[in-house]
């Protein structure tokens, strides 16, 4: 459940990011400031405030609620979908900000070349600016799966605690402890931070000598 | 091809505008101070830069009102300053992927051998030495088979070996290359070695163009001295070593010369370096230690207080002489006279 959540969050957001990301490295826009503040502030506020939003925006007697629940006859609240939806929201700082900053590194000299040489701005895109930002995307996936992995309070929030359904790894530890099973907390506390141990280790040792080129 | 330009680009505490018209072919190479504006002028016409106005080449319509082509549907090929190779593709990579898009792989083969690629196509491209991947960026631009080539200072990020082996490609490339070429350069012997014409560009916007041998005296006229320029063949080496080069009038005897060999080459000849005598070179002969007497006709004396400068016209090239004016009117200097152009030394130009 979880892994699948972090995994489906991870997707997406690479899809969604990658535009924003490429925007916000090249533009000149006067909108630039303003737009970076918005896909930071997941980073600042508690997941609280955004999970309380987020709540009244599904709730299904506000228009994206409705439009949701008419189109697939499910509510957003207390579902799969609608923690994706939170999750996507609240990670979105994790794929951004690696993303533009291996962007803004490729800079505008390749593309430059690339035009020059025939290659249409999407294709310059595709066949130069992404594999010279390679690791950049790693470092968005790894951290965007990690962090989403981790989340709780918007999770909370946003999905409840329903056993198949919404209940993730870190919502089970917070039921475990308030039921005072602390023998099945230690395992499961245990296992998330082995696991996010193991994937930022990874990130940092192919990010490592490799940096340097 | 005929060359239209009209661009204008406004930006904060630069504006620049560029106006020329003629035709292009060979190598045109555009000089200026840095900041004048010669790299902007190049990245107008590629249309990395978008300004106002109009350009084109020939049947080539880039830019004109509304209409402007993007730089990927222009057929211009520009080399920069660093070779801009793509660092996740190997040296093979980078070449295909220029003839890919221009359908020329069947091109890509001969291309690397004749400008000696060939044993790098394997090559890592962070492993290659400036003038290796300044090589390949060449035969990169010549794959996209280009209707104009831009050059933006492709030397100065390499030492003098490299720079050698650039220059004679890019020699070659002016005499058989398949397109003009555009060559930004502040490299007043870049200027003399490759270009056919000259663009002058100052404080932003074109002062001047024409063929090299009527814009180089401009450019190499300093206040302490004055160079002229004259194209020469190095054409061999006399018993005692002495370097024979051939001129439309003539030979001048040099002893030693580090111009290639049988490729003409511009020699600057300094105007404090030119004496003046009257009479047959035959009068002289044995009673001067002047090796190269040549014949010339005065064509114009300016006197400004005690100096003199004669400009004289030698089977076409014009030399300039500086003496002082009392020696001027001894030899009875004038417009039209016939004299003898003492030649003491002649260098390669240099920077």
């Amino acid at each position: 459940m979880t892994l699948r959540l972090a995994a489906l969050v991870t997707g997406l957001l690479l899809v969604i990011g990658t535009p924003l990301a490429w925007w916000l490295a090249r533009t000149r826009s006067r909108l630039r400031p303003a737009v970076e503040a918005v896909t930071a502030l997941p980073l600042v506020l508690p997941p609280t405030v955004l999970g309380f939003y987020l709540l009244i925006a599904f709730n299904p007697r506000s228009a994206l609620g409705a439009a949701w629940l008419d189109i697939t006859g499910q509510t957003l609240t207390f579902s799969f979908a609608g923690l994706v939806i939170a999750s996507v929201i609240y990670s979105l700082p994790f794929t951004v900000q690696p993303l533009q900053a291996a962007f803004a590194q490729v800079g505008r000299a390749p593309l430059e070349a690339a035009a020059s040489l025939g290659a249409s701005p999407l294709d310059a895109f595709l066949s130069v600016a992404s594999p010279l930002a390679i690791r950049g995307y790693l470092s968005a996936a790894v951290l965007t799966f990690a962090h989403t992995l981790g989340e709780f309070g918007v999770v909370l929030m946003v999905g409840g605690n329903i056993p198949g359904e919404t209940r993730v790894v870190s919502i089970a530890i917070y039921e475990l402890v308030e039921t005072i099973d602390y023998g099945q907390a230690h395992v499961l506390s245990a296992i998330l931070v082995a696991l996010s141990f193991t994937i930022l280790f990874a990130l940092y040792l192919l990010n490592g000598p490799g940096r340097a080129r | 091809m005929k060359l239209d330009l009209d661009l204008r680009l406004e930006r904060p505490g630069f504006a620049f505008h560029a106006q020329h018209q003629g035709t292009l072919s060979g190598l045109t190479a555009i000089f200026g101070p840095s900041g004048s504006g010669k790299t902007t002028l190049l990245r107008l016409i590629a249309g990395f830069e978008r300004g106002a106005g109009e350009i084109g080449l020939g049947p080539h319509r880039w830019q004109q009102g509304r209409h402007f082509v993007p730089p990927h549907r222009r057929r211009i090929a520009t080399v920069f300053q660093e070779a801009r190779l793509f660092q996740h593709l190997d040296v093979a990579g980078n070449l295909a992927y220029a003839a890919r898009r221009a359908g020329t792989a069947h091109n890509v083969a001969s291309l690397a051998d004749r400008f000696g690629v060939t044993q790098l196509m394997g090559r890592r491209v962070a492993g290659l030495s400036g003038g290796e991947a300044q090589r390949v960026s060449l035969v990169r631009a010549l794959l996209t088979d280009p209707v104009l080539i831009l050059m933006d200072e492709p030397l100065s990020a390499l030492d003098g070996a490299a720079r050698a082996g650039i220059l004679s490609i890019i020699e070659d490339l002016r005499d058989e290359g398949p397109a003009p070429i555009l060559y930004v350069t502040h490299s007043r012997s870049e200027v003399a070695r490759l270009a056919d014409r000259v663009m002058l560009v100052a404080s932003g916007a074109i002062r001047s163009e024409g063929p090299a041998s009527a814009i180089l005296p401009q450019i190499l006229q300093t206040e302490r001295d004055e160079l002229s320029v004259m194209t020469v063949t190095h054409t061999g080496v006399e018993a005692d070593g002495l370097c024979v080069l051939a001129y439309p009038g003539g030979r001048l005897l040099v002893p030693d010369f580090a111009g290639q060999r049988g490729r003409p080459t511009r020699i600057a000849i300094h105007a404090r370096d030119v004496l003046l005598a009257r009479g047959d070179a035959a009068d002289w002969s044995g009673r001067l230690s002047a090796l190269n007497a040549i014949p010339a006709r005065v064509f114009a004396i300016e006197v400004r207080g005690a100096s003199a400068r004669v400009t004289l016209d030698c089977a076409g090239t014009q030399i300039v002489a500086r003496i002082t004016a009392r020696s001027a009117g001894a030899l009875g200097l004038a417009s039209g006279v016939d004299c003898l152009a003492l030649i003491k030394s002649v260098a390669l130009l240099e920077d």
